[in-house]
C-alpha cells in the first residue's frame, strides 16, 4: 500500500480534500505540519496542496517555501521522489525553484472558480500515464494567481522535454484563454518528471455526482 | 538606516493589475496616461550604519523572498 505524505501550511485548505482523494484511491496518508523537518520513511508521494498559505502575503506561495519541512522537499524531490503541487502547492513548487516558471495574478484580476476543461498535452510521465494524449478532463479550477509565466528560452525547454502537462482548452481541445498563462499552459513537470505542479484541483473531482471523477484517473497515475 | 526596496514586475511581463488601473484612469477621463505600472514597497528599518554592508544584507533580501526574479525587478534605496 502506497504512503501519501500531505503538507500543511497556515491557511492550506486542501489538505483534507487531497487525504480523502488518497484514501479512496487505497492508499494510506499523513498530514505533515510544515514544521516538521523530515517526511514519513515511507513516503511514495508528497502532496502540496491548495489554500492560502501564509494568507498568500508577498506572492502567494513565498512564504511557505522557507518553512523548515520545505529542506526535506527538496531534498526527496533531488533524489528521485515524486512530489505535485496543486494550486497554491504549484505556486511554492515554483517559488522554491523546483519548477520553472512563476504564476502571476489572472489576467481579469478576478478569482476564476469554475469547473474547466483541458487537454493532456503530455503523458510521457509518471503523472498523467493513465491519460491519453489529447484526452478532454473536465476538472475544477479556483484561483486568483494561476496566470503562468516562462520566458522564451525556458518555454522552449518545457516544449522540447514534454514538460507541459496540461492545457486550459475547450470541448474540442483548442487553447483557450482563463487567466492569461503562456500558452494556456495549466501544469507543467520538472526536467526529471518526478515534480508537477497544476492549477485545476483534481482531487475535488473524484465523483459523477459532484460535477466529475475524472481526477481519479489523473491521480491513479502517481500511485501506480 | 531604512532600506526602501521597490518592487515591479520586469518589462516585457503583462502587469493586469497596472492595465486595469490604466483602464481606469481612461474611464475617468484622464488624459495622457501612456503606461501603468503597478508594484509594491517595503521598508525595512535596519540596525546597521555602514551603508555597504546594508546594501549587501539587503540585496540578499530581495534576491532570496522580497521579489521573485522570474518576474520581478527591485531597486533598493538607503537613507
Amino acid at each position: 500500500m502506497k504512503h501519501v505524505a500531505i503538507l500543511q501550511f497556515p491557511g492550506t485548505n486542501c489538505d483534507l480534500d487531497s487525504q480523502y482523494a488518497f484514501e479512496k484511491l487505497g492508499c494510506t496518508t499523513s498530514i505533515i505540519w510544515h514544521k516538521e523537518e523530515e517526511l514519513p520513511l515511507d513516503t511514495d508521494l508528497v502532496i502540496v496542496p491548495g489554500g492560502f498559505s501564509y494568507g498568500d502575503y508577498l506572492r502567494s506561495g513565498a512564504i511557505a517555501q522557507f518553512s523548515p519541512i520545505m529542506k526535506a522537499i527538496i531534498a526527496y524531490a533531488n533524489n528521485g521522489g515524486k512530489v505535485l503541487g496543486i494550486c497554491n502547492g504549484f505556486q511554492i513548487l515554483t517559488e522554491v525553484g523546483l519548477l520553472p516558471g512563476a504564476l502571476k495574478r489572472n489576467i481579469g484580476l478576478h478569482f476564476i472558480s469554475k469547473f474547466q476543461t483541458l487537454k493532456i498535452v503530455n503523458n510521457s510521465n509518471d503523472f498523467l500515464k493513465k491519460c491519453d494524449k489529447n484526452e478532454i478532463l473536465n476538472i475544477p479550477i479556483a484561483h486568483a494567481d494561476g496566470n503562468y509565466y516562462i520566458d522564451e528560452a525556458g518555454f522552449k525547454e518545457l516544449e522540447d522535454n514534454e514538460q507541459i502537462l496540461v492545457r486550459y482548452s475547450d470541448e474540442k481541445g483548442n487553447p483557450i484563454v482563463v487567466n492569461g498563462s503562456v500558452t494556456s499552459i495549466a501544469g507543467v513537470c520538472n526536467k526529471t518528471k518526478n515534480v508537477f505542479g497544476l492549477m485545476p484541483h483534481p482531487e475535488r473531482a473524484l465523483e459523477n455526482i459532484l460535477g466529475s471523477d475524472d481526477g481519479v484517473k489523473m491521480l491513479e497515475g502517481l500511485i501506480a | 538606516m531604512t532600506a526602501i526596496v521597490n518592487i515591479f514586475l520586469k518589462e516585457g511581463v503583462l502587469d493586469p493589475q497596472g492595465k486595469a488601473i490604466h483602464h481606469a484612469l481612461d474611464a475617468m477621463n484622464f488624459e495622457g496616461v501612456e503606461d501603468v505600472r503597478m508594484g509594491k514597497q517595503i521598508v525595512i528599518q535596519l540596525t546597521s550604519t555602514n551603508k555597504e554592508d546594508a546594501l549587501k544584507e539587503v540585496e540578499k533580501m530581495a534576491e532570496e523572498i522580497l521579489a521573485n526574479t522570474v518576474i520581478e525587478d527591485y531597486t533598493i534605496e538607503l537613507n
